[in-house]
């Protein structure tokens, strides 16, 4: 078991110090990098525990997905013209320290409460409601779980973020007049009689066309 | 620690047998794609260097390997030596999990359909990297182009995975293969094959939705500032993610190893045959359609792959789930 050990730490070092210099380096996108890295090494610590499932999904969903859309946002800040400002200690009024300062301080309770849930992982495998066998792979087990126990919570976060995904798209609709689109039915239902028109010109005069 | 390190080695070499064959054959379908392009279009194509033509490739290598690498100044190196690396490795490491005959794959994973996903969704990020490190505006247009294009198409390709999936039960490849034994999923979901087709075109960036690189319009893309070997790792690279999207049509769709009809002379040849015949069968068509369609607008692209794939992937998971329960069909019990 020793390599299992080895190969433990190294993703382990690699996702703490990751998760460091996404908060460390200067550069964002530098930043977005490590996030990824740190995903990366995450999900390569959820194979090593047995939850290859949860590890794919992941690496498809986080890396995969999230991860390109904090990349394309980032990228298109204008990095250059950020140096020196973005961590500058231009005092602007302290309004995102005591928020920071709450934020973190509840996460390291959260950090606290898990931890020392831990001790009692045992007992409270022992009094779940739903057995979970560990014949099956995982991933037919989640399913087994998912989709009949917990139907209603994965119905309800599903709903959640169908709701979030339609806010987004109609706070950020707008029409603009004036964009010529493609339709296609117009263009394949375009006769010859509606496109060609035959005129009687006189002569040295000239035809107005569309008048 | 020393059975570790016997496990270690026959694993390198396991590893060695199975990419040495993979890197000699993009080299050689490069030299295929070329010449079946040439036929279409009554040209030759390359058939100078070697018997036909074939160690043109070869030929291209050594050209890239003594070609100088130029990094430019305003660049950011890392990131941009960093680029063609991460590419050229995505596009092996999926190799891992092809089964190419019955327990003839290097790693038999219970999640394999999902890692071959998981890679190719993070194939996306040699691209960006190369485009927003090159720190110039076409790569950088190009980037973000196939970034956006290549997030599309796997939506839909994550949803005909899923629609073979309902079919077999089992995330993993051999399952997937063995569950075509008596019909390849290619006849009952035709549709699907056909739009699998296309998003592996898209996902590949391979024309008529080559957009990235439309040199039209951003000269190179993504690949503009690259030169020498950093540019051959990049084209090696596209070029294994083809195949790998050919064999990956091939195992979902078309029964992986396994001979079209059971009967004497077919089955005698044995699985991997059958594989390379069916990625080479699927590569050739991509490369007719390469020859044949012009390339997309971009507008039309995204419609294509949002609005048409995506609905009717989704409703074809619908028809399929409905078939498989209301027959009693569904896998798994």
């Amino acid at each position: 078991m020793i390599a299992h050990t080895v190969f433990f730490y190294i993703f382990s070092l690699i996702a703490i110090v990751s998760a460091v210099m996404v908060t460390v380096s200067k550069n964002t996108v530098h930043s977005v990098f490590f996030l990824i890295l740190d995903f990366i090494s995450i999900s390569c610590l959820f194979i090593m525990i047995g939850a290859e499932f949860l590890g794919m999904i992941m690496l498809i969903v986080y890396v995969g997905a999230v991860a390109v859309l904090f990349l394309f946002v980032v990228m298109m800040l204008n990095v250059a013209e950020q140096k020196g400002q973005w961590f500058s200690s231009r005092w602007d009024g302290g309004t995102h320290i005591p928020v920071g300062l709450l934020v973190s301080l509840i996460i390291f309770f959260e950090l606290i409460i898990v931890i020392g849930g831990w001790k009692y992982k045992p007992d409270l495998l022992n009094s779940l409601s739903i057995n979970i066998s560990t014949q099956v792979t995982n991933t037919r087990s989640i399913g087994n779980v998912l989709y009949t126990d917990y139907i209603l919570l994965f119905q309800i976060s599903g709903m959640i973020l169908l709701v979030a995904m339609i806010g987004a798209i109609v706070l950020t609709y707008r029409e603009r007049a004036g964009v010529k689109r493609q339709s296609y039915v117009k263009q394949i239902s375009r006769e010859r009689s509606e496109g060609v028109d035959l005129v009687e010109a006189e002569r040295n005069k000239g035809v107005k066309i569309d008048a | 620690m020393d059975s570790y390190f016997s496990i270690l080695f026959t694993e390198v070499y396991k590893i060695l047998f199975l990419l040495v064959p993979v890197l000699v054959s993009v080299a050689m379908i490069v030299w295929l794609d070329r010449r079946v392009w040439a036929f279409v279009q009554k040209r030759r194509g390359p058939n100078v260097v070697g018997p036909f033509g074939l160690f043109q490739s070869l030929a291209d290598a050594l050209k890239y390997i003594f070609k100088e690498i130029i990094i430019p100044a305003s660049s950011n190196k890392l990131v941009f030596v960093l680029a063609p690396v991460v590419t050229m490795t995505l596009a092996l490491i999926s190799w891992a999990v092809i089964p190419f005959g019955e327990n003839f794959v290097l790693a038999d994973i219970n999640v394999g359909i999902l890692y071959l996903f998981a890679v190719s969704s993070l194939g996306v990020y040699g691209i960006i990297m190369g485009g927003w490190a090159s720190n110039s505006k076409y790569p950088f247009l190009g980037a973000i182009r196939s970034a956006a294009q290549m997030v599309s198409y796997e939506v839909s390709i994550g949803v005909i995975i899923i629609n073979v999936l309902l079919c077999v039960g089992s995330l993993n490849l051999s399952d997937i293969v063995m569950a075509q034994q008596n019909l390849w999923f290619v006849i009952p979901l035709f549709p699907m094959f056909v739009i699998f087709f296309i998003s592996a075109l898209a996902e590949t960036n391979r024309p008529p939705f080559d957009l990235p690189e439309a040199e039209a319009e951003l000269v190179a893309g993504y690949q503009t500032e690259y030169s020498g070997m950093m540019y051959a790792m990049f084209w090696l690279g596209e070029y294994a993610n083809i195949l790998l999207m050919c064999a990956m049509g091939a195992v979902l769709f078309l029964g992986g190893w396994l001979s079209p009809i059971d009967i004497f002379p077919f089955n005698a040849i044995p699985g991997p045959f059958w594989l390379i015949f069916k990625i080479l069968f699927l590569f050739i068509l991509f490369a007719l359609v390469k020859a044949t369609v012009p390339r997309y607008r971009y507008d039309q692209l995204m419609k294509l792959g949002w609005k048409i794939f995506l609905p009717f992937s989704l409703f074809y998971v619908v028809l399929t789930s409905s078939f498989l329960l209301y027959f009693d069909l569904l896998p798994g019990k």
